[in-house]
This record gives C-alpha cells, structure tokens and sequence, in this order.
C-alpha cells in the first residue's frame, strides 16, 4: 500500500516547524492567563492536572510506604486516614476527572470537527479558574490538616464527628464541579453546533463520541454532587439537620445521592480514555475501526446506563434487598457496552498491519487492564459475591486497575500519540518505550497482589494488618515502585522535546482525521481555511472517496 | 442557498469569530443555556429527593412543620414571583420585536422590564426576610433554639428535619434569585443603551429562560412546604 507505514518521521523529507501557530502567536503570561483559545486552555489544564498527579502519587506513595510493615509505624491512624484520603480527593477530583476531556479533549474536540474553537470560549477559560479556585481550597485543608472521612465523605461521620477541614474541602469540590459542568456544557454544544460542513455524526470520530457521552455525565451527574456536598456543609456550618440521626436523619440518602453522581463519575474517567484508546488502535493497526457505530452507540449505553447501578455500592448498606437485586442485574448490563468495545477493539486489531509505537504499547496495555478491572467489577456487582468482598483491597484493586489501568493508561497514551500535533516535536524510540513497559509492569505488580489480598480477607483503609499479609504488601509496594519510575520518565522526556525534539510535521504518524490535516502546532485559528469534509472517520487502506475508480481495498495481512 | 443568505443575514449582527453565523450563534446560546438548566433541574433535583425521603419516613412531622407556616404570605408571594417572570417576558418581547412607545426608545422598554422583575423578585425577598424572622422568634431555626412545635405525633423531633429542608430549599432558591438579580442590575445600563434589539438579543432571551426556571422551582417548592398540612386538622 502506498500510503502505509510512514511511521517513522525521517522517511519523509526533514519537516519544519510551521513559522506561525497558536504557541507563538502572543507571548507573556497574559497572553496564557487570559487566553480563550481552546489550545492554550488545554495546556494550562495539562500544567495543572500534572501538578496534582504528581501531589496525588506522593500520597500514594506514602500509603505504599506505611504498608511495608504489618504495624504501624509511619502514621497515626487519624494521620493514615488523612493520608489516603487526600490521595483519592486529588487523584479523582483534581487529576483523573479532568484530565482527558480538559486537556487532549480541549485541544482536539474543535480541531477533530473541524471548528475554530469551543462554543464559549470564555466559559473554557473560566472553567480552568473554577479548577484553580477549588484546587486552591483544597489545599488550604490540606495544609492546615487535611481531610480523614475519606473521599466518600460518609455521614454521620463527616457532618457530626469528623475533625477535620471536612467544609472546606467541600466546598473546594463544589467550586470544582462548575468546572466540570462547564466544559460539559461547552463539550455539548460543540458537538451539536460547530461541527463543519459534512461532519455528520457518523463521520465524527470515536473520541468526539466518547467527550459527548463524557459530557452527558458531567452535566447531568456533578450537580447532584454539588447538592449532596453542599447538604454536608450546610449541617457542619449551620447545624442544619440534614442527616443527622438524633433528628431521625438517613445516613444512607446521602450515599444514594453521593453514588448517583460519584459511580458516573467513573464513567467520566474511563468514557475519554475508550475514545483515546479507539483512536490510537485503528491509526495504529492501519484498519477503520471495526463496529464504528456499536462502539459510538456504547458510550452513550455506558453513560445512560451508568446512572442507574449506583446502588451496586449500598449491597451492605441496609439498602433493600430488592432493590440490591435490581441494581446487580444493571449492573451486569452496563457491562455489556464495555465488552462490545473490548471486542470490537480486538477485532480491529486481528489482522491489522500492527505498528508497535509508544501510544501502540499504551493502548495494548490498556485493553488488558480495562478488560481485568471490567471482569473483576462484574464479580463486586454480584450480590452475594459483594457481601464477601465489600470494603475489601479486592474493591481497591478493582477500581484502580479502571481508573489508573484504564484511565490513565488512555491519558498517557493519547499524550504520546498527540503531543507531536501539540507541540509539533516527535516523542519516540527507547524511553518512552520502556516507560510504557515500566507502567504496565509496575501497575500489575502493584495491584495483582491487592486482589489476592482482598480476598483473603485484608480490610481497605487499614494502617496494620496481620503478618501473613506482609509478602503481598512488599510486592505491592515493589510494584508502586517501578509505577513512579514509569510516570517520572515521561515528565522528562516531554519536556526534553519540546527543545530537542525531532521536528514531527503535519502528520508524523500517517494517521487520518481532520486534526492531522492541519499543521503542528495548529495555527490560532485551527484551520487555514474552513474544512469541507467529505469522508468518514478511519478510512484506513482505502482510496479517499474522490479518486474515483477503485473499489475498497480489503485490509490484507502485511 | 439557505446557507449564504442566512450567512449574509448574520452579518448584520454582532458574530464572535468562532461562529459562521449568527443562527449559529443564537442556537449555541440556547443549546447551552438549555443545558445549563438541565443541570439545575439535578441540582433541585438532589434536595428535592432528601424531601421526598423523608416525608415518606415522617409524613406527621412534615404535615406539623407545614402547618407552622403561613399559607396565605406564601401565596402572595407566589403571586409576586409571577408577576416578576411577566415582566421577565415582556423585556425579552420588547428586545425581539423592537417595540418603542411615542416617549420610549426600544431599549428603555427592555430596560422597564428588567426594573419591573427587579422589584418583584425585591418585594418577594423582602417578604421571605419578614418570613425568615418570625421563624427565630417562634424558635422554628434548626439547631438556633429549635423547640419542636408538636408533641403529640411520631417522631416529633422530625421537624426539625422539615424546618432545615425549608431553610435548605428556599434559601438555595432565594440565592438563585438573588444571582440573576444582580445580573439585572448589570443588564440594565446595556439595555437602556441599546445592547440588545430585534437582531440580537440572545443574552436577554437566554437570561429570561434562567429566571423562568427559577420561578418553576418555586412553583414546586410552594406545595411541597406550605400545602401539605392544609387538608388535615392541626396536629398539636
């Protein structure tokens, strides 16, 4: 095939850097505070979600750190609960809900439709000053002691017994969440409004797909989070008694409220990183992607259906019985539009012309992760299964082989595969290999053990354990380990190419979609002219519809 | 075809430079506002249901707590707020059609509205300050004093349940209120300025809607606080 695997940026003559585009089209830090520019809004939000990453990992570590022993000897016990609940806070809420749709999802949504920018421009930058101002409430708690209730803010432990900077972490979340519904709303009425002429919605890209079903939760989803959250508040500042039990108060209306959002909210994680994940498989195996409109359509079954399994978390919590039954059942069937995209996946991949790139290795890593942490969420969704389970490191394995195997996976993945457009420098070869090898073996390492662990009977949210358990928490932390390793490496060697990086040219990978038809980095505007499209998404190994003649090629083992 | 001549058309207007058009545009607007009060609509939606919740586990104490409460300044009130979303209406009708009076320019008529929705929402705060204040004296304010007004019913300490999703659920609504009033008194100068007219008005259309929604919240939240106690006799 002649416009095959042109993988490699040197086959083709020496790319230079377009004179004019959206990096050096003003300068100062003005230009970036006040910018409405979809892709300089992008980079902020990459700056700071990357910050909170890395805030987010030292927790971590520290929680790894206390568990190499079976006592405890790092922490009090009211300091370990602080410890891992500023890691979930600042991991779910400040790194991982953001992270694809405000950063990639900010720079390719307009460039992917074809648009100039986002529908309210000014309600983007807004969005990232609403991040900053909860993030910086945030911090305030967690400078002045932090929060101990964990990140589920449970009552009546939150409102009545806590002593902690419960309220202004709250509210730190609640400023938060405009941020949330913000670019949700920006995210819709792109999608609807400023797609260019022929980019129907069958032509749109799977990623655009994914933001929309992402988009739905974040609208729909974060307010009821803000209400519940804000309920909290109101009962720690006010007095007023929401949920206190010596009022007769429901501790279990606030978990019903806090999941309603809180297991969407999952689905905000994993939806963007599905769309990452379909973009890279099908540049990357040379094929269109397999059950284009199944996968389009599961993401939008995963957002509706995501809405109504919350209960899946209440199995032990006096929740009815029959009710618990009802919520197993859809749960079980919010599994099936995650195993049509694993399938259709796979079947892209079958006798694709497989290309072992950096984003490749990510997307691989991904599709095995997702698939263990999807099976094994089908085991917590059992009603009888969960009662064994519950509360147990078999739950924290679950989730985070989704939201770090799944989740971040795509996100560095998408990074890898997309920053030579944001930046227009090609990262590739040795070290972001191995960093990619490093993840996959780190994250296995650290988090196989959990389930076993869990298992066997190992509480979450413990600082001591018994002895017997120790072998496992050594590998785990071993694990975590070779992870950090796996996460520094990228900081450095994205930074090193953006001065000595090799020069990536319009199209570095050969990929289709209008992203790459543009010049990298992409000009203020996006697009010299306005783009008429006039082709579907992933018309890989086939003759562009205006050169007339030749039927389809068939994709062929190569 | 359709697409050049509303092109054409949009020029007229003002167009940000990321839009082709000016339908563009205004259908944008409104897809976002709409939006927008879908998100609303949960956030209600999240108190609404912790009501719901708990008057099905203490419907006596809920009925008790509601008949603490004045029906007739509550229906006044509502009254007032209706009020105040017709005079809403009739500054977004003047903005579309470019209405003017022999002494009136266009844009003091969109401007008559806004000061008319400013009084009513004013006269309506006002009221649930009077409102807010017989709740301290008759020591009805959760955790300030509370004294449960009945005794002889299940649950009676319940009420102080009713009384804190009253607070909860007319103070977020008063809130509301207050945020779009203080975009009015913004909106006002532009409007009398001229801002806004048959060609644009998107902003003052799109500001109608978020007033009317909050005027339905509290179509909702009238029956579900002041009425419920009216059919059966006083519980003591």
């Amino acid at each position: 095939m002649a416009r095959s695997m042109t993988l490699t940026p040197d086959a083709t003559p020496e790319p230079e850097m377009p004179k004019e585009h959206y990096l050096n089209a003003s300068h100062g830090l003005k230009s970036w505070l006040l910018t409405t520019d979809h892709k300089r809004i992008g980079i902020l939000y990459l700056v700071s979600v990357s910050v909170f990453f890395l805030l987010g990992g030292i927790y971590a570590g520290l929680i790894r750190l206390e568990l190499v022993t079976p006592e405890g000897d790092l922490f009090q016990p009211d300091t370990y609960n602080r410890v891992f609940t500023m890691h979930a806070i600042l991991m779910i809420f400040f790194f991982l809900v953001p992270s694809i749709p405000a950063t990639l999802g900010n720079f390719l949504l307009p460039l992917m439709i074809g648009a100039k920018d986002v529908a309210f421009p000014k309600l983007n930058l807004a969005s990232w000053y609403m991040y900053l101002i909860g993030a910086t409430l945030t911090m305030v708690a967690l400078f002045a002691g932090g929060v101990d209730t964990g990140w589920t803010f449970y009552t009546p432990f939150s409102t009545t017994y806590s002593n902690s900077y419960v309220t202004t972490v709250a509210i730190g979340i609640f400023v938060n969440g405009f941020s949330s519904i913000f670019t949700g709303v920006n995210f819709l009425v792109t999608i609807h409004r400023m797609r260019a002429p022929g980019m129907t919605w069958f032509r749109l890209p799977l990623f655009v797909w994914a933001h929309y079903a992402t988009s739905l939760i974040m609208v729909l989803g974060t307010p009821v989070l803000a209400i519940t959250l804000l309920l909290v508040g109101f009962e720690r500042m006010f007095g007023l008694g929401f949920f206190d039990p010596a009022l007769g108060g429901d501790p279990v209306l606030f978990q019903h409220l806090f999941w309603f959002y809180s297991h969407p909210a999952v689905y905000i994680m994993i939806l963007p990183s599905m769309g990452v994940i379909s973009e890279i498989i099908s540049a990357f195996t040379r094929k269109p992607i397999f059950g284009y409109k199944l996968i389009a359509f599961s993401s939008l079954g995963i957002a509706v259906i995501g809405f109504l399994v919350w209960g899946h978390h209440l199995f032990v919590s006096s929740q009815s019985i029959y009710a618990g039954l009802i919520f197993s059942f859809l749960t079980m069937l919010v599994a099936v539009p995650s195993a049509i995209k694993v399938f259709n996946w796979s079947a892209t991949l079958y006798r694709g012309s497989i290309a072992y790139t950096t984003p490749m290795f990510y997307a691989l890593g991904f599709l095995g992760l997702f698939t263990i942490g999807g099976l094994t969420g089908l085991m917590l969704g059992t009603l009888g299964l969960d009662i064994h389970m519950h509360d147990t490191y078999f739950v924290v394995a679950h989730f985070h082989y989704i939201m770090v195997g799944g989740a971040l996976m795509g996100y560095l993945g998408g990074m890898h595969f997309w920053w030579p457009k944001i930046f227009g420098r090609i990262v590739g070869g040795f070290w972001p290999h191995l960093s990619a090898l490093l993840v996959f073996v780190g994250f296995n390492l650290t988090f196989f053990p959990q389930f076993v662990l869990g298992y066997l009977g190992m509480p979450r949210r413990y600082h001591v354990y018994p002895d017997e358990f120790q072998v496992l928490h050594v590998l785990s932390t071993a694990g975590a380990t070779v992870l950090a390793l796996g996460y520094a490496m990228p900081v450095f060697y994205f930074v090193w190419s953006l001065k000595y990086g090799k020069v990536a040219g319009d199209n570095p990978w050969g990929a289709v979609g209008l992203e790459w038809e543009t010049t990298s980095p992409p000009p203020l505007h996006n697009f010299e002219s306005m783009p008429v499209v006039d082709f579907d998404a992933y018309q890989y190994h086939q003759p562009k519809p205006h050169s007339q003649g030749k039927p389809a090629t068939a994709p062929s083992a190569s | 075809m359709i697409r050049q001549l509303t092109e054409f058309m949009g020029r007229e207007a003002t167009v940000a430079h990321h839009f082709e058009t000016a339908e563009q545009q205004k259908e944008s607007s409104f897809l976002g506002m709409w939006l927008f009060l879908c998100q609303e609509v949960l956030f209600f939606g999240g108190i609404f249901a912790a009501y719901v919740n708990y008057r099905v586990m203490y419907p006596e104490a809920f009925i008790a707590g509601s008949q603490q409460l004045d029906v007739f300044i509550g229906a006044m009130n509502t009254l007032v707020l209706l009020c105040s979303s017709f005079t809403m209406v009739y500054a977004v009708w003047a903005a579309q059609t470019g209405f003017r009076s022999k002494r009136w320019h266009n844009g003091a008529h969109v401007a008559f509205g806004l000061v008319g929705t400013l009084v009513f929402g004013a006269a309506f705060l006002g009221v649930k300050v009077v409102e807010y204040s017989s709740k301290f004296e008759h020591h009805l304010v959760p955790n300030l004093g509370f004294i449960p007004p009945v005794s002889n019913i299940e649950h009676p300490e319940a009420t102080e349940i009713f009384f804190s999703l009253y607070f909860g659920m007319t103070g977020l609504h008063a809130l509301h209120m207050v945020v779009g009033m203080a975009i009015m008194l913004v909106m006002l100068p532009m409007a009398w300025k001229g801002k806004w007219n048959t060609t644009n008005h998107n902003f003052v259309e799109g500001f109608g809607l978020y007033w009317h929604f909050v005027d339905i919240v509290w179509i909702f939240i009238f029956p579900f606080i002041y009425l419920i106690g009216n059919s059966v006799g006083k519980l003591t």
